[in-house]
């Protein structure tokens, strides 16, 4: 094969523009993230890139050089046609083989990096060379996604919010996330990856926020007519500034987050503003997962006739009876099963 | 009238469905009116009832019902595209607290129908049309194997988008996305009736689509030419064998979980509700186990498009045509081991997820395997750049973005921050536009001359190319760009105003596409003005391989007067080369299928039926559905189905045809 340099600058320079930019930042959160989890998928997307330009850039050269140099007007090429070509078992071999490298070398990515990105799974580390420390406990947040707002209970602080969430910088926070009716992804693009919140199951995500500051956060699945203004800020801030927060909402004088007040809230609304629970009924959050926060109805846990199970984890927040977590397929805890059995 | 009367004759449609308060819907309504009353009056003067119902509504001829998909196709495109332009538009103008110019439940509507529309009433179409139309010439057939049945599978497919046209006047459409995803989807979110214009709408379409694919496999193993082994036929056969496969696989799928949802809104059961033991992950699991096979069943036409123009303009044989041939079939196979693809952020294990992204990287291989063959045709060939080439070579430059784009969001991590961003959905705009669209447009500049007997325009025929390349880059890179920067879709307002230059920017890009798909219009009416500059007498207007092309254009009814005989791969090109004579003498009857009025009956009950189901007015439903019975029993009686076209008639059209041929020689 015969290439020369005119041919190939082209091309190469029209598809690394858009890469150098995403390099660049200048906005895309997605690239330039401030939270350990999202820098690793953001490296992965870029690793998967360069690997894949390594076959797509030469495919995307050769397209035009034979283009160009094999078209019918070319009289040089003339002596050069061989119609009834059309057979070559070392270029079949090579055409074959080079997919299949670059996708052995992405395979293996893909297989160690979604074990050591699994959201379910515990931080490894809070940042690049920074291991979680031991005596650490990771800060649980318990998030019910309604129609259209966002819940946000920490247990262990004993409060709630509605539309904001606030995380202590470089503390592995552990997400609860369920929903109280249709489907929802929570998302917050500068920290982690989005993980679905679906009624009556429990989905989990382990993220952490190295950088303080003032985050998008979002539901990026549609959820009906107020998903447009269905999102929420993240705050980033030191240990001190979160104790002071949590201090703030306690003092806030606003009503205690019971059931009768989480059944209000579940109704339809839209772009509702931040609001504060100073304090939460206990076990809310396992009586939301199991859509028994009504009184008198039955939690899933119970009608599905699920057995069940000695509690997986320990629990920051005693749970009664009817929220015990099941294993029945209603509740999951651990890992949603892809077939949903 | 009673109250109980009126709900017994009317169900539960009241003149509030009628959305005579929204100003855009009555503008569309009075221009689909006026554009209606115009066509029905054209007809009508022109007295051509008589001939459309006779030659075209009626025909079972596969050519011409391939011609009515086409038709269809490029009419819903227009419905579908209106929806996106209007969906640019309020994306451009919804920053700084605007709200834009479409409330929530008329923009979500819309995003739905444009999905909706966009796969299931222009692509299938097009490649339906595309398969009826070329395939049986291509095998050397007459016709398809059931020519009725034909007939009333694109009868079904036409009565589904009826119903979806239909909603847009009375009642509204589904505000739930293009799958309808559960628990959404269901009576608890959703009591309107949009999402039943949705289910039956697509049960009606999909009846048609799976009785065409049944139809279509049938022909080709059945119906194929003396010596055309499996490994002697034309890639694009073996693309529609391959495509018609997976439909078959696939489609009862979608019928049967569209069915379950139907079960749960109208018998109160609770397969995909959160309660009562209902799970909506299998709603998730299953509409996607059919819609990954479905993306494949679009692109795998365009597959065999491409394969043969690239082919026909090189001027040379296919390279590798057996490992194209398996690439299709590993393609098949593999499409049903990666549904799950789609929802990696739902919380699946890392063993699960990591499967499935395997799975789905590893068809990346014989699909790049496919670009190279392309490729390697071009080599060492004299590549003519007519219309259809041109479309291929976008093709290959477009599409390996989108497939790299889709790899990595085959990356489970990759894909948590790139899930239902505007990333996936300029991913999937590139692989489906520049993959898909740019293959029909291909095909309908190679076989249009083959269909009507004069080539295309070409000079608007580049402004439609140029438009449409140029158009879907400018649309689609904003919206990759916006989609790295977290940007989530189907959102009808943004609180970021740095965002609105890129929306204004795609808008910009949807109406270069604009100019395109005008262009596409006035290049055909263009061209049937001029259609004696263009004519084509030889039927081999680009020195073709393959059989279609030793016929004449347009193909008399029985396509081949004499049923050809097949040495080679590319069986014209071998004739050629081997100066076969045609035939001049020797004609015989041609026993031929008659047209049946069985098909449009049938599915305009079915539509009937669907509209009644829809509004809960049961004696139309039991009416519809009766009529269906009744008229099934009744055309099985119907023992007029034949007829021979006889020898001197077929000498007559063959002799003139050579006499034609020998004018121009």
């Amino acid at each position: 094969m015969h290439m020369n340099a005119r041919n190939w600058k082209w091309p190469r320079a029209l598809l690394a523009a858009p890469l150098l930019a995403a390099l660049g930042g200048c906005g895309m959160v997605v690239m330039d993230p401030s939270g350990d989890v999202a820098r690793q998928e953001a490296d992965l997307v870029l690793w998967s890139v360069w690997l894949m330009l390594l076959i797509i850039v030469p495919v995307m050269i050769l397209t035009v050089v034979f283009a160009w140099r094999y078209r019918a007007s070319n009289r040089e090429r003339e002596a050069d046609y061989r119609p009834d070509w059309d057979h070559s078992t070392g270029l079949e071999l090579v055409i074959w083989s080079c997919p299949l490298l670059i996708i052995i070398a992405l395979g293996a990515l893909t297989w160690v990096s979604t074990h050591t990105l699994d959201p379910y799974r515990p931080l490894g580390r809070i940042a690049p060379g920074k291991p979680v420390p031991a005596d650490q406990k990771p800060l649980e947040v318990q998030v019910v996604s309604l129609d259209w707002k966002w819940l946000f209970i920490y247990p262990e602080q004993g409060v709630a919010t509605v539309n904001e969430l606030v995380v202590p910088v470089d503390r592995q926070v552990r997400f609860r996330m369920t929903s109280s009716g249709v489907m929802n992804t929570f998302y917050v693009p500068a920290m982690a990856g989005m993980i679905y919140t679906m009624a009556g199951m429990e989905t989990k995500l382990h993220a952490v926020l190295n950088k303080p500051g003032d985050y998008a956060g979002m539901s990026a699945n549609y959820s009906g007519a107020g998903f447009s203004g269905m999102s929420f800020r993240t705050h980033a801030v030191d240990d001190a500034a979160f104790d002071r927060w949590v201090g703030k909402v306690k003092a806030s004088g606003g009503a205690r987050l019971d059931a009768a007040n989480y059944l209000r809230l579940e109704q339809p609304s839209e772009r509702v503003p931040v609001t504060y629970f100073p304090a939460v009924e206990r076990g809310l959050f396992d009586r939301a997962v199991n859509l028994c926060v009504k009184p008198g109805t039955p939690c899933m846990s119970e009608s599905m006739h699920g057995h069940v199970a000695a509690q997986p984890e320990a629990q920051t927040m005693p749970v009664p009876a009817t929220g015990a977590q099941p294993s029945s397929h209603q509740s999951h805890d651990a890992h949603a099963p892809a077939t949903g059995a | 009238m009673s109250d109980a009367l009126t709900k017994f004759i009317f169900g539960r449609l009241t003149l509030d469905a009628i959305p005579y308060h929204e100003p855009i819907l009555v503008a569309t309504f009075a221009a689909v009116a006026l554009g209606g009353i115009a066509l029905v009056g054209a007809i009508s003067y022109f007295k051509l009832w008589g001939y459309l119902w006779r030659e075209w509504f009626t025909t079972v001829d596969h050519k011409r019902i391939g011609i009515m998909y086409m038709v269809l196709g490029i009419v819903m495109l227009l419905r579908g595209f209106s929806d996106a332009v209007m969906m640019r538009i309020q994306q451009s103008i919804a920053f700084n607290g605007s709200e834009g110019y479409l409330p929530a439940e008329h923009y979500d509507q819309i995003f739905t129908a444009h999905g909706v529309i966009m796969i299931f009433f222009v692509a299938m179409p097009l490649v339906t049309g595309l398969m009826n139309y070329i395939m049986p010439l291509q095998i050397g057939a007459r016709d398809v194997s059931f020519p009725f049945l034909n007939n009333f599978s694109f009868w079904m497919t036409a009565a589904g988008a009826m119903l979806v046209m239909a909603s847009l006047f009375v009642g509204e459409f589904a505000r739930t996305g293009w799958l309808a995803m559960a628990p959404l989807s269901g009576l608890d979110f959703s009591p309107d009736v949009g999402v039943d214009y949705y289910i039956w709408s697509l049960q009606i379409a999909g009846v048609g689509t799976t009785l065409s694919a049944i139809n279509l496999i049938t022909t080709i193993v059945k119906l194929r030419a003396p010596g055309m082994t499996m490994m002697k036929m034309p890639i694009f056969c073996w693309a529609t064998l391959v495509t018609n496969v997976l439909i078959v696989a696939a489609f009862p799928v979608l019928t049967a979980v569209l069915a379950l949802l139907g079960l749960d809104r109208y018998l109160d059961t609770h397969f995909f509700t959160n309660t009562f033991g209902g799970n909506p992950m299998m709603y998730v699991n299953l509409i996607w186990i059919w819609g990954h096979p479905e993306v494949y069943i679009l692109v795998m036409p365009a597959f065999g498009v491409y394969s043969e123009v690239v082919s026909t303009f090189s001027g040379k044989r296919l390279f590798g045509y057996t490992s194209m041939v398996y690439a299709l079939i590993v393609i098949c196979i593999l499409s049903y081991l990666v549904w799950l693809h789609h929802f990696f952020t739902m919380g699946s294990g890392a063993t699960v997820n990591s499967f499935f992204g395997i799975t789905t990287m590893i068809i990346s291989i014989p699909t790049g395997a496919k670009i190279f063959n392309w490729l390697f045709t071009m080599y060492r060939g004299r590549i003519r750049y007519e219309l259809p080439m041109m479309w291929a070579v976008a093709f290959m430059l477009t599409f390996v973005i989108g497939g790299m784009t889709g790899v990595m969001l085959a990356i489970p991590p990759a894909d948590f921050v790139l899930h239902n961003s505007l990333f996936l959905v300029a991913h999937f705009h590139n692989v489906i536009i520049g993959g898909v669209v740019f293959g029909m447009f291909a095909g309908i500049n190679y076989w249009w001359p083959k269909a009507f007997g004069f080539k295309l325009d070409r000079k608007w025929g580049l402004v439609s190319f140029w438009s449409w390349v140029i158009g879907f880059w400018v649309a689609f890179a904003p919206i990759y760009v916006v989609g790295l920067m977290g940007i989530t879709r189907r959102l009808r307002t943004f609180d970021d105003p740095s965002l609105q230059i890129w929306f204004v920017i795609a808008g910009i890009g949807a109406a270069i596409i604009a100019v395109g798909i005008l262009a596409f219009l006035i290049q055909i009416v263009v061209s049937i003005k001029n259609r004696e500059a263009l004519k084509d007498v030889t039927g081999d207007p680009w020195n073709g391989r393959t059989l279609e092309w030793s016929t004449s254009s347009p193909p008399p009814d029985y396509n081949f007067a004499f049923t050809p005989v097949i040495h080679d791969l590319d069986a014209w090109a071998d004739m050629k080369k081997r100066g076969c004579e045609v035939p001049a003498a020797g004609w015989i009857d041609i026993h031929m299928p008659r047209n049946t009025a069985a098909g449009i009956i049938l599915a305009g009950l079915s539509a009937v039926a669907g509209f009644g189901l829809i509004w809960h007015i049961w004696w139309m439903v039991a009416g519809g559905m009766l009529g269906v019975i009744g008229t099934a029993i009744f055309h099985s009686f119907n023992y007029n189905r034949d007829y021979n076209i006889p020898a001197a008639e077929v000498a007559a059209t063959e002799t003139a045809r050579l006499d034609a041929l020998a004018a121009r020689a």
